[in-house]
């Protein structure tokens, strides 16, 4: 395939890898060739993501609430089911009748607080961020096969994503967990469902964007197979939008998981969730507040951070899009 | 323009019949519609009517089409907690929730847009660094949180305001402005980041060019243009409010449609959960088609760019 070569002395052809002009360099075919691979983008993003103070405020308390889940059993003092019930409903160590033994207090059969709020950390964090890669497996999916190859695929995938839009979704998501076992695939496949349609949406409109442009056409004439056009070129496109996404729908999905719980139909006990134990706080609310008010702060110090990071990101990524 | 409110209208059966479809495989999730629909302790021969009478022998597509007719004419099956048809049930319930909705919209209004207009319009100060602040607590906080968080203070420890219940006005209160929250954080957001886009447009510089005051700019020229885009916004959100209100409603005992929706998921009371989703989700459908049709008569460009 010499005729593709640049002859001697003629200006070097560009690089585009994924749609983006990356670098210029002198070499064979456009596109089959391993393209050289220049890190700048990605430093000159995360130099950027660092400036931002509000962004690293989000990523530390992050990292905070990550640590908890994962070093639940090395940081509570005790265990989420450890019944007590001589130290039962004692109040927060500040007030009078608490002690530091149980600095966020107890609850009526005991266990403390603070180690159940440690442990919830864990289902709630775990449960949301597995729905969220579920749902953007699956949306990212289907907006690239929707945009690229439109058709019937497209027609059929969003109007199930306008039919599903017609329900408020928390009203759908309670009747779907009723019908069905309240098993944690369950749950996470139903708090997936709020999700993938943003990922979908997005996806197939930079797809459909992305599909139009020269080097696509030309990769076409090439021969390149569908498959190779959608990872090789689409996707990467897409990536950006994707991770702003995912920092947003985390927080969503965090506050979903947690109303779920606490009208009963997520998370189901013994397992420990920020939502069940802010249903308890309900029924306490009048004689031991501390019950529902701290996994609350839990929730918000998670979902904050969650925010912050995510407006971080994306505006390290992508100032433009700052509102 | 008759032709785009028809056209929108029409475009709105397909959501509908999407919505009946959905109701319909939710009442196949358990596997046998008639466990959905009837009471568990039902008889073998009721079950055998209810069997020949929603045409559970048929093909599905026909079992469809019966389920269709059996809604259009206004048959929801019967609720076994309350010996009643569903659907009288759930329209009993419905005007709380829409009270409750209503009173919590109109206060995400009043706040969030005047907020957000200041906002724009003293861009980067102390008071739009506050309430950008607040905005985004305000979408960091769960609704059903923030309502015992009140309860907490505002009835327990300073008694001002009762704990439930409906009925008298203070009793709206707190639970109208806990469901307000996180849409008037949303509109808040949402009418600042218009507002700064239209600000910025060449029309409004013609206005202060001309020698307005920035109070008329601001309201006459500016606010009208931000807030079209906003209402279709306000159209989709609707369907949070109305979930949202789920939550709100359980924590202060108020009795609209979301507490019997779960009051009947815990007695096992199908036909009710499904006849509530269903009306609901029609209520939504038809909210946002009259906020499309609205847009486009709002919005001149839309009219005339389709030839209407």
């Amino acid at each position: 395939m010499s005729w593709l070569r640049p002859a001697h002395g003629d200006p070097p052809l560009t690089e585009y890898q994924g749609g983006r002009q990356v670098a210029t360099v002198e070499r064979t075919l456009p596109l089959e060739a391993a393209p050289p691979r220049p890190r700048i983008r990605e430093h000159e993003t995360l130099r950027r993501l660092t400036r931002i103070p509000t962004g690293m405020l989000g990523a530390a308390l992050l990292v905070v609430v990550l640590v908890a889940a994962v070093g639940a059993p090395f940081l509570a003092p005790y265990g989420y089911d450890d019944q007590n019930l001589a130290n039962r409903m004692k109040p927060p160590a500040w007030s009078d009748g608490g002690t530091w033994s149980h600095p966020l207090g107890t609850d009526p059969l005991g266990r403390d607080i603070l180690s159940r709020i440690i442990y919830a950390a864990r289902t709630s964090l775990g449960i949301s961020a597995a729905s969220v890669v579920v749902a953007g497996l699956f949306g990212v999916a289907i907006g690239l096969l929707s945009g690229y190859y439109r058709g019937w695929v497209d027609a059929v995938a969003m109007r199930v994503a306008d039919v599903q839009l017609s329900f408020p979704y928390l009203l759908l998501a309670i009747a779907v967990m009723a019908l069905l076992q309240p098993s944690i695939g369950n749950l996470i496949a139903v708090l997936a469902l709020r999700s993938w349609v943003v990922y979908a949406r997005t996806v197939r409109g930079s797809a459909l964007q992305v599909k139009e442009q020269d080097f696509v056409e030309g990769a076409r004439a090439l021969g390149a197979p569908d498959r190779r056009i959608i990872l090789r070129h689409l996707l990467p496109n897409v990536l950006t939008p994707v991770i702003v996404i995912s920092s947003f729908q985390l927080a969503e999905l965090i506050i979903a998981e947690s109303s779920l719980s606490f009208l009963g139909l997520g998370v189901q006990p013994p397992t420990p969730s920020w939502g069940a134990m802010l249903s308890q706080g309900r029924e306490y609310l009048t004689t031991a507040w501390w019950l529902g008010v701290f996994p609350g702060v839990a929730i918000i110090l998670t979902v904050l951070a969650t925010n912050l990071f995510g407006d971080g990101v994306r505006d390290a990524l992508d100032p433009r899009l700052k509102v | 323009m008759k032709t785009i409110v028809l056209t929108r209208l029409l475009q709105g059966i397909p959501a509908l019949l999407g919505v009946t479809l959905v109701a319909f495989i939710l009442l196949y999730l358990t596997g046998d519609p008639s466990q959905t629909m009837l009471p568990p302790e039902a008889t073998e021969t009721s079950r055998a009517a209810f069997r020949h009478a929603y045409g559970l022998d048929q093909p599905l597509p026909v079992q469809y089409l019966t389920y269709l007719s059996r809604l259009l004419q206004g048959d929801f099956g019967r609720s076994f907690a309350y010996n009643q048809p569903a659907l009288e049930v759930v329209l009993q319930r419905l005007p709380a929730t829409i009270e409750l909705s209503t009173a919590a919209l109109l206060i995400a209004l009043a706040l969030a847009i005047p907020a957000g207009v200041i906002s724009a319009a003293k861009r980067n100060s102390v008071f739009d660094r506050l309430v950008m602040g607040i905005v985004l607590l305000g979408q960091s906080i769960p609704t059903f949180w923030l309502g015992m968080l009140l309860i907490l203070v505002f009835a327990v420890q300073l008694h001002l305001l009762p704990v439930s219940g409906r009925g008298t006005f203070a009793q709206l209160i707190l639970p109208s402005v806990t469901l307000s929250m996180f849409l008037a954080a949303l509109l808040a957001r949402l009418t600042r980041s218009g507002m700064l886009e239209v600000l910025s447009q060449d029309y409004v510089r013609t206005a202060r060019a001309k020698g307005l005051g920035e109070w008329t700019v601001t309201t006459r020229h500016a606010l009208r243009n931000t807030l079209v885009p906003i209402i279709t916004v306000l159209g989709l959100q609707i369907g949070g409010l109305l979930g949202g209100a789920v939550l709100t409603e359980t924590v202060f005992a108020w009795p609209g449609v979301g507490t019997l929706v779960l009051d009947s998921i815990l007695k096992r009371d199908y036909p009710v959960v499904l006849a509530a989703l269903i009306l609901v989700a029609t209520g939504f459908v038809l909210i946002n088609l009259i906020v499309d049709v609205l847009y486009c008569y709002l919005d001149p460009r839309i009219r005339t760019a389709t030839g209407g």
